[in-house]
């Protein structure tokens, strides 16, 4: 124990000696995720639309007014000629234009039916599918509202009189933020977490001072449990920094337990840390260990289901996920926190990390060589 | 009486090169024992297996009585190290360091507090108690590893060529501190490429390309190459025909 | 010229004796290509939904059938009663519930008003409003094939053109953000450790002792970088193009110019943290910290900067990433020339000079 004891004391010696790491270690990350909770936003507002009117109808004002009053769109420009507006989307100040070709409103009177058109910059994919779905919902609304005007009929009401009501729980406001933060915090924490405990033993390989550590009668759990304790109590600070700037920055609603969050982070953090110091015994610059630590983990941020679905994933994804840490803390800080659920319903995840936990850290020790 | 060191047929091999060939030798209780060699020589490698850093290919060793395959860690009690290549950390202060490795050796905090007054004392370093490692004079840290090498009172301690690019007057008062730890008992394995110093040694061995050329007392060794001055002794090892001529 | 070769290929030494960084910083981006074109998307398919079905009538299995034929659903429990929903949004696997009322039957055979009720766990938010969405869409398309859907009048027709990726493939949104991540890692990142690591081992001391000048040591030791970031970004080029089709329109040489661009500019950011830094630790958390995860997160490549708040929009503007991003959508896959990104072009140019002025500028003071 008292061996372990001035271990951790070094290391907190030697990582707070220069005085950059403090305000990086601590200070950077909450204001990162207070920019990035902002920033994480699938939620799309603010789309830039070019419309061409060649219409100039007292129906294509309407429908012109009807984009004006939509808190999505933000209409930048009007002209009579398509290519004016296809230029405006090649130079990226327009998101998409919609065509009112001449005789709309006279085919519409006529024919029974008339047609638009919606050209979108489908670069971003899932963008450019948000802007066609609102788009067309206008549209729609338009085209109700032109029924009951002129043929008198009374819109959309289904026989039979069947309605169908929705309700969101746990997040009615649909709140995009209450559902990244915990998430963007999972992120910030394994981050320094891994980055730190990976550069660390290699660190000591590369300047040296591990042959002064490896002669001494130090046990080979001591010197692991020692470099990793330090890591392990910066990373829960951390986290307690990060979830008091979520509930009083960002309203996160804290729902579940908190005692249970900390509990699976104690056991998560091993699993990460560990993973680090093993990263850390089995290279030999630095610059190694951070970029296998870089690699890891970029697989697993981008498979956690962080910001994109997991179950969007196709099966093979979906199994790859299942061996991501990541993945795991981001799922249980979002079902504690946001929906309240309780030690047995994280009763697997509880398992898989606790088990987790002690394959790396077993053979972070193993694969430390006191003697090569 | 034990030996402190024995080794028999001794050999380390990486891949198809053959660091160190079959080296036997027994080193005393309390004896200076010197460890000549040109760079490459395989010296430090010799010395990593008998610390426990290092396993042998071949051949047996015992340190302290401990077996250097089975009971590497039982040796790490009993002996201390200072390496070639400067190992205390540059960003904790000297008293820092003199604390983690005292706390590393399970010294009791009363006797590393004590050792701290009395190593700082010993060395005349008080104004530098508080100064990183890195910023003090490059002979006060040899000497620094030295007393922190030597403060849990080892058995047996290994200097790696300890007075590498050290001012001649650093290196004597070196010299001192080695005696000093020799006369309460201590052994001492010391490798060097100044062959001037091992005119202090008790007994040397010379090694040439991975095997021992020679081993006695620099007396006997001068005697029996017929040479002035271990420098010669060593260039005729070396290079045995230049010196013929 | 001759010491400065020799020393490029000291760098270059460094880099290939060490295979394993090497093997990762050229199989790291073919990684997360397949990842974002294979893995990674926002279309959801397959969504666990639970069912209570208190009718117990023809309708309400007829729903549920066309609900689980869309793909987009599937069943994961029937439920008994209103209490299990919530149980079984906390243990987590269920996204929505669907509450089928008991007079279902009875209503629709007298014509009454009845509601089908959708339940989403909304801690996705987005997640949430798809499920409904699609859900509600199926619903509706039910009924009104029920009722022989008499032909609405005044049909408005809405004629969608997606230019650029009719096929919404999120993977032409992707290459051009990874390749961005790519290069600023292996320019930015990897320099600034690379030459930190010389400071902290002492061997900068030593280089700088040598006739070389110490504008030529620097520029040595980012050169070999730069023919790794060239070649990732042949790579991921070539594997967006033949493994998922995506389009270059624009110049190829225009292209390759502008990757050169971004790469000196990130050099140069690589260069001033490793004149600002001691050590490798601290180098690697400022690079992390404020190059990677704003290049990931602000600059547009994951999340659209339109939809940011104001301010976020603003220091956007600072990070050379955005631009980068804009030129090469501008030149893959719209196939725009030098006339439509040459304002871009100039502020990476400018944001390089700038770099590379304050390098020289503390370089100095550290030398004083």
């Amino acid at each position: 124990m008292r061996t372990i004891f001035f271990i951790v004391r070094k290391e907190f010696l030697q990582i707070f000696r220069h005085k950059v790491m403090l305000p990086l270690i601590f200070l950077m990350p909450i204001i990162q995720l207070v920019i990035l909770a902002h920033a994480a936003d699938f939620e799309v507002k603010n789309i830039n639309l070019h419309i061409v009117d060649q219409d100039k109808s007292q129906a294509s004002q309407q429908l012109i007014s009807k984009f004006q009053a939509s808190r999505n769109f933000n209409i930048i420009g009007y002209s009579f000629s398509s290519r004016l507006a296809f230029d405006e989307v090649q130079s990226g100040d327009a998101d998409l234009f919609l065509e009112i070709p001449p005789h709309f409103y006279r085919d519409l009177i006529r024919n029974n039916k008339a047609s638009l058109q919606l050209s979108v910059n489908a670069i971003n994919g899932v963008q450019a599918g948000l802007a066609n779905a609102y788009a067309n919902a206008i549209i729609q609304d338009f085209n109700g509202e032109i029924r009951t005007e002129l043929a008198n009929t009374s819109a959309g009401t289904a026989p039979g009189g069947l309605s169908i009501t929705y309700s969101n729980w746990f997040n009615p406001e649909m709140n995009y933020k209450t559902f990244m933060v915990p998430g963007i915090l999972v992120l910030l924490v394994t981050l320094i977490g891994m980055f730190l405990s990976g550069m660390n033993i290699v660190k000591e390989k590369e300047i040296g001072t591990i042959e002064q550590i490896n002669v001494t009668p130090i046990r080979k759990h001591q010197f692991i449990i020692g470099k990793l304790l330090p890591f392990w109590i910066i990373a829960l600070v951390e986290l307690s920094i990060g979830l008091a700037v979520g509930w009083l920055v960002f309203d996160i609603p804290f729902v579940g337990s908190l005692w249970l969050i900390y509990g699976f982070a104690a056991v998560y953090l091993l699993v990460v840390l560990g993973l680090g110091l093993l990263v850390s015994t089995f290279t030999e610059t630095q610059q190694q260990a951070m970029f296998i630590s870089w690699f890891l983990l970029i697989i697993f941020i981008l498979m956690s289901g962080l910001f994109t679905p997991i179950e969007s994933m196709p099966e093979w994804a979906q199994a790859i996920t299942r061996f991501n840490p990541v993945a795991y803390f981001v799922e249980v800080m979002r079902m504690v926190l946001l929906k309240g659920s309780g030690l047995m319903d994280i009763r697997q995840h509880c398992i898989v990390m606790l088990t987790a936990a002690l394959a790396v850290n077993v053979l972070a020790v193993l694969n430390y060589r006191k003697t090569n | 009486m034990v030996p402190a060191i024995t080794a028999d047929k001794l050999t380390k091999k990486f891949g198809d090169f053959t660091a160190v060939n079959q080296i036997t030798f027994e080193v005393q209780k309390g004896e200076i024992f010197g460890f000549l060699g040109a760079n490459g020589a395989g010296k430090t490698t010799a010395m990593r297996m008998l610390n426990g850093l290092s396993r042998p290919t071949s051949g047996q060793a015992s340190v302290a009585g401990f077996d250097v395959y089975r009971e590497t860690e039982k040796i790490k009690k009993h002996i201390g190290y200072m390496s070639q290549k400067f190992s205390l950390y540059e960003d904790l202060t000297v008293r820092e360091n003199i604390q983690f490795y005292g706390g590393i050796y399970g010294l009791p905090g009363r006797e590393i507090r004590h050792q701290i007054k009395e190593l700082i004392g010993g060395l005349g370093m008080q104004e530098y108690a508080n100064t990183l490692v890195k910023a003090i004079p490059l002979g006060w840290k040899q000497k620094l590893s030295f007393s922190i090498a030597i403060m849990h009172r080892p058995e047996i301690v290994f200097l790696d060529e300890p007075t590498g690019g050290v001012d001649p007057i650093t290196r004597r008062q070196f010299w001192e501190m080695i005696y000093k730890a020799a006369s309460e008992g201590m052994t001492i394995f010391v490798t060097t490429h100044y062959m001037d110093e091992s005119e202090y040694c008790g007994r040397v061995s010379i090694m040439v390309d991975g095997r021992i050329a020679a081993l006695d007392t620099p007396r006997a060794l001068k005697e029996q190459f017929g040479a002035s001055s271990m420098n010669d002794v060593f260039l005729q090892l070396t290079r045995p025909n230049q010196h013929g001529s | 010229m001759k010491q400065f070769g020799i020393f490029i290929q000291k760098e270059l030494f460094h880099i290939f004796r060490d295979r394993r960084t090497l093997l990762i910083l050229l199989g790291m981006p073919i990684v997360l290509v397949l990842l974002f074109g294979f893995a990674i998307t926002n279309e959801i398919d397959n969504a666990r939904i639970a069912i209570l079905d208190q009718s117990k009538g023809e309708m309400s299995q007829k729903i549920t059938q066309r609900l689980l034929a869309s793909g987009y659903f599937l069943i994961d429990e029937n439920l008994r009663e209103v209490a299990e929903i919530e149980q079984h949004f906390r243990e987590g696997k269920t996204k929505m519930a669907i509450v089928f009322p008991p007079e279902l039957q009875e209503n629709l055979r007298r014509n009454l008003p009845t509601q089908i009720q959708l339940i989403a766990d909304a801690t996705d938010p987005n997640t949430a409003t798809t499920l409904i969405n699609y859900a509600s869409a199926i619903i509706g398309r039910y009924v009104q094939d029920q009722g022989r859907g008499q032909a609405m009048p005044l049909q408005i027709h809405t004629e969608v053109k997606m230019l650029y990726n009719p096929r919404l493939k999120s993977v032409f949104m992707f290459v051009p953000g990874v390749m961005t991540v790519i290069l600023m890692l292996v320019s930015a990142m990897m320099t600034s450790i690379a030459i930190t690591r010389e400071k902290e081992l002492g061997t900068m001391e030593v280089l700088l002792a040598s006739p070389l000048r110490p504008a030529m040591i620097i520029i040595g030791k980012v050169i070999p970088y730069i023919l790794l970031a060239l070649a990732n970004t042949v790579v991921i080029l070539m594997l967006g193009a033949f493994v998922f089709g995506m389009p270059i329109k624009g110049s190829l040489f225009l292209l390759a110019l502008e990757c050169l661009l971004f790469v000196i500019t990130s050099l140069a950011l690589g260069i001033l943290i490793s004149t600002r830094t001691e050590s490798q630790q601290v180098a690697m958390l400022i690079s992390l910290m404020m190059l990677m995860l704003p290049t990931i997160l602000l600059s547009g490549f994951i999340f659209p900067i339109e939809s940011m708040p104001l301010a976020l929009q603003v220091i956007s503007n600072i990070i050379p990433a955005k631009w980068f991003i804009i030129i090469l959508k501008n030149v893959m896959l719209k196939g725009t020339g030098v006339e439509f990104i040459w304002k871009e072009s100039l502020i990476l140019g400018g944001m390089a000079l700038f770099f590379i002025g304050a390098s020289v500028r503390n370089f100095k003071i550290r030398l004083e």
